[in-house]
């Protein structure tokens, strides 16, 4: 399949794109919509709100998680917030400043049409999720209360406690209860997706392995919708869930649906640093604490004095002293590279070394201990659980980590992959935030998609499928990514060596951490990709995985997960290598400017890479969709 | 950085739901006190597959106490012994060097085990799709600030709104009963002004529902001591409240029709 990138952008004005987009789309009829049936793979805040909307409009939905319910997707642990152009707060938000923050926070580098949408649709969400009853936060006059998140001068973010995430996605998921309860979707839990089925180059369908008795099976459809999240575990350590990973996105690459930018990986500046080598994970904590807790690190590398002993005279606030409109609250790329320069600088706090302060005395001190309890009272107890430590009495201690991944399947206004009837929401798409996301933006969006996008813009696909019959799963394509499927499967049981999945990712991890983290240049990208291969090859050789393929067996699913990883790595750092500029997330130290910051590259670099996949990992091919500006002037992002 | 040393795990093994369970003894000569739970789990089932032998099934995913995938009977104990935690957010902290632990799956009557710690929780989304819900069409809702929220409501909402549906409260009621995890989507629902027009008929099915599936609650209060969100037992009285008037009401609206 040789790819073609057409972005399909709606004409008009930048304000007009999407409701001309609505009025002139063509439609599918009510009676009609029954006639159609569509997959929805994964049930996170995207698929579960995609699912729900489309089974509502009374199209046939098949939804399919590999958890065992889909209340438990990752989107679940999204603690700080979600994001609206309400103005609620009066302090002059409207959709053109969404806009224009959402592309200057992604350095330049998303497309301008997508991010107009959704903050056009993002005060609809707030409505939608109010009125299936999220209990977001009030104030006392029972308004609506909202906080400010990095990257914005304007409070827009609406939450519930620290459990902003879990709160949408159990509203998503009790919208997608209600249709499953009417019959309008059938729901597949502890079901993986593992391959993608094309006929007459079209998606058909899937094909499936059941997590319970290893079963693989065929589904086949009208369209297909993938919103089956990140890859940020890539990295091995992240603060992604444990389960999250790139099979699905990555088998439809494999198939044919372009990769675009798998270099944009956002690395969160607050989390708990590592505690030993055990660790399993990371755990994030909220940047929403960064409006009132202020991060520094002592100004000697050979500090030894507990935190509260160390004078303020010898503390830096490195970034209210570099940033000073911005402060605190820098955008997440911004402050993660701070962070790095002052432990690589030997100022890191803590046993390893390897955090730096976030410190809430003060806020204490200006609030009342009550008020700065009320707002952080649970991350406070996830701090103090993870580390034994009360940050009411000492500082927090934080480190970046690997958090989420702007990368994802190139899909173009509708949200269309490059193979026709494979659509692609939320994370796992590479849509909307350009080189660098915004906090409290990803939620925002992957609701975006699922309940106000993707029911309008599937339409045109699949109303010239009407009376189509869809294939059907005896079709020789399914059989065939069957066989393949199961041989897959079972030539990992076979290989009998000595390591388990584990152990592979963790060492693959490091070394994307190493070279393709927070900051990379191109003698180290070239030997990752030396490196990945040769790892990739003992995984082949010396992969150990035991139990059998008819019962549960997560170490078999481990394996399956890690050998795409092994691909997915190669290609983050083969695109970022190619990208011989710095922008957001993606910092080559050999493009920065004097003061160590980012520099952008627009006259050659304000393009998506879009990569195909050749059959060889190590020779992807290359494409380009050019990044075009009609509203917004390019301009160096600046928060100081 | 402390460690522990010598501790000993008995851990349930079964092949799958119809087969013979049993205990199985592991040694974990050292872990570090700031591993968790799980990672020993983790680190045990790592030295499994080396030595060629089948890992320990459990379920798990986000590791930060909010997903409710992770599930076991630590010592007899509902995720085990801190108040007020999920299995994966326990430290190793919290144990000594030689302890004794049993692991165990969830012991209900409606969870059937699949796989060693692995259980079937599925009725508890029974439960939700019979009522779990506020019926608002995508696209067709009115300002979010129309309705304005008295603090305390909301707050009071939110409170039964944190339930992870892990399902500990079945697991640790002498019945199996699931009258705490139901109680909490029926308050945080039918407190909230948005949750007036359906309260009565979701109380009546969601309780139906339950009851199909779970067992009868006696007012024990395991529930509230084993749930990691510390879910008060209160939210069982609102739905037995609004269960008693939705049979009434319920009954008086049909007749209407
Ligand atoms: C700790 C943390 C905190 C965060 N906080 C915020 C925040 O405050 N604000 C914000 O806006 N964003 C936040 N984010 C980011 C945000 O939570 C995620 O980007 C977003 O929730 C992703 O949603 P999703 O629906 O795309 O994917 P997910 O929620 O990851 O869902 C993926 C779904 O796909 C299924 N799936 C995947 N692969 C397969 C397969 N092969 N077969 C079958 N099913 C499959 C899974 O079972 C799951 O149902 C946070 C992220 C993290 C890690
Ligand atoms: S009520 Fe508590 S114990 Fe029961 S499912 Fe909810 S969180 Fe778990
Ligand atoms: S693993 Fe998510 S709550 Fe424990």
């Amino acid at each position: 399949m040789s790819i073609t990138l057409d972005s399909k952008i709606p004409e008009g004005p930048m304000a007009d794109k999407w409701s001309n987009y609505i009025a002139s789309q063509k439609l599918v009829n009510p009676a009609n919509k029954r006639k159609f049936k569509i997959i929805v793979v994964g049930t996170g805040l995207a698929g579960a709100s995609a699912a729900a909307t489309l089974g509502e409009l009374g199209y046939q939905v098949e939804a399919f998680t590999f958890h065992d319910s889909p209340r438990r997707a990752h989107s679940i642990a999204a603690q700080g917030g979600i994001n609206a152009a309400k103005n609620y707060q009066g302090d002059g938000d409207s959709v053109h400043r969404l806009f224009y923050d959402t592309v200057k926070g992604g350095d330049f580098r998303a497309r301008e049409a997508n991010v107009h949408r959704l903050a056009e649709v993002s005060v609809n969400i707030i409505d939608q999720m109010v009125a299936q009853g999220v209990p977001f936060a009030r104030e006392y006059g029972g308004m609506l209360s909202n906080r400010s998140f990095g990257g914005a001068q304007v409070s827009r973010t609406f939450y519930a406690r620290g459990q902003t995430g879990q709160q949408l996605l159990i509203g998503a998921y009790q919208q997608l209860a209600r249709q499953i309860g009417l019959g309008n979707v059938t729901l597949w839990n502890r079901t993986e997706m593992v391959d993608v089925v094309n006929i007459d180059g079209r998606c058909a369908g899937i094909v499936t392995r059941d997590l319970l008795n290893g079963e693989v099976t065929s589904h086949s459809a009208h369209a297909v919708v993938l919103a089956t999240g990140g890859y940020g575990n890539a990295f091995y350590l992240s603060t992604n869930a444990m389960a999250c990973n790139v099979t699905a996105a990555w088998r439809a690459h494999r198939r044919g649906a372009a990769f675009a930018n798998p270099c944009y990986t956002q690395i969160h500046p607050t989390c708990i640093p590592q505690a030993d080598d055990f660790q399993s994970k990371l755990t994030l904590m909220s940047e929403s604490l960064r409006n009132d807790g202020r991060i520094w690190v002592p100004k000697n590398p050979d500090e030894t004095r507990s935190p509260d002993q160390i004078p303020e005279a010898d503390r830096d606030y490195y970034l209210e002293r570099i940033y000073p409109s911005f402060g605190n609250l820098a955008p997440r790329d911004v402050s993660s590279r701070a962070a790095k320069r002052a432990v690589d600088a030997g100022q890191g706090v803590g046993p390893l070394k390897n955090g730096v302060y976030l410190d809430f005395a003060d806020a204490i001190s200006r609030l009342g201990l009550d008020v700065v309890w009320e707002r952080y009272s649970n991350l406070f107890e996830m701090y103090e659980r993870i580390t034994g430590e009360d940050p009411r009495v000492v500082p927090m201690r934080i480190y970046p980590a690997s958090h989420y991944t702007m990368g994802g399947l190139w899909v173009d206004y509708e949200l269309q992959t490059t193979i026709p009837g494979l659509f692609c929401a939320g994370e796992a798409n590479f849509s909307d935030h350009g080189a660098n996301r915004l906090g409290a933006s990803a939620l925002m969006q992957g609701l975006s998609d699922g309940y106000f996008v993707l029911p309008y813009t599937m339409a045109p696909y699949l109303s010239e499928w009407l009376n189509k019959p869809i294939p059907d799963t005896s079709h020789e394509a399914f059989a065939a990514a069957e066989a393949e499927a199961s041989d897959r499967f079972a030539r990992y049981l076979a290989t009998n060596g000595t390591r388990g999945p584990d152990h592979f990712h963790r060492e693959l991890g490091k070394i994307i951490w190493d070279y393709c983290g927070m900051d990379r240049n191109k003698a180290g990208l070239e030997k990752a990709l030396a490196e990945i291969p040769a790892l990739h090859d003992e995984f082949q050789k010396d992969l150990n995985v035991t139990g059998s393929d008819t019962s549960v067996n997560q170490t078999l699913e481990k394996a399956a997960r890690v050998d795409d990883f092994f691909e997915l790595g190669m290609l983050m750092c083969q695109d970022a290598l190619v990208r011989e500029e710095s922008c957001g997330g993606h910092f080559r130290s050999e493009h920065q400017t004097q003061e160590g910051e980012a520099k952008r590259d627009d006259e050659n670099f304000a393009h998506v890479t879009a990569w195909e996949w050749s059959g060889d990992m190590a020779a992807p091919i290359e494409h380009r969709e050019p990044l075009e500006y009609e509203v917004m002037k390019f301009q160096t992002r600046s928060y100081k | 950085m402390s460690t522990l040393t010598n501790i000993t795990l008995k851990v349930w093994r079964q092949d799958g739901p119809d087969e013979q369970g049993r205990f199985e003894t592991h040694q974990i000569p050292e872990i570090p006190a700031e591993a968790s739970f799980l990672e020993m789990l983790d680190f045990l089932n790592e030295r499994l597959v080396a030595e060629n032998k089948e890992a320990i099934v459990f379920d798990h995913d986000c590791r930060e106490g909010i997903c409710g995938t992770c599930s076991l009977m630590i010592d007899g104990r509902a995720h085990g012994p801190q108040h007020g935690t999920a299995t994966c957010q326990l430290h190793m902290r919290t144990f000594a060097s030689g302890d004794e632990i049993v692991i165990e799956p969830w012991r209900a009557a409606a969870f059937p085990i699949i796989k060693d710690l692995m259980t079937d929780r599925a009725p508890l989304d029974r439960i939700i799709e019979a009522g779990g819900f506020i019926t608002a069409a995508t696209g067709g809702a009115p300002d979010a600030n129309l309705i304005p929220i008295p603090k305390p409501v909301a707050d009071a909402s939110m409170d039964a709104a944190a339930c992870i549906g892990c399902g500990a409260c079945v697991a640790a009621c002498p019945n199996g009963a699931a009258n705490l995890f139901t109680g909490a989507k029926i308050a945080h629902l039918n407190l909230l002004p948005q949750g007036q027009a359906e309260r009565f008929q979701r109380s009546e099915a969601m309780v139906e529902t339950m009851d199909e599936y779970f067992g009868s609650c006696t007012n024990h209060g395991e529930c509230e001591a084993a749930c990691p969100k510390e879910i008060s037992i209160d939210v069982i009285a609102v739905m037995n409240a609004d269960y008693l008037k939705s049979k009434l009401k319920n009954r008086k609206s049909l007749s209407r029709t």
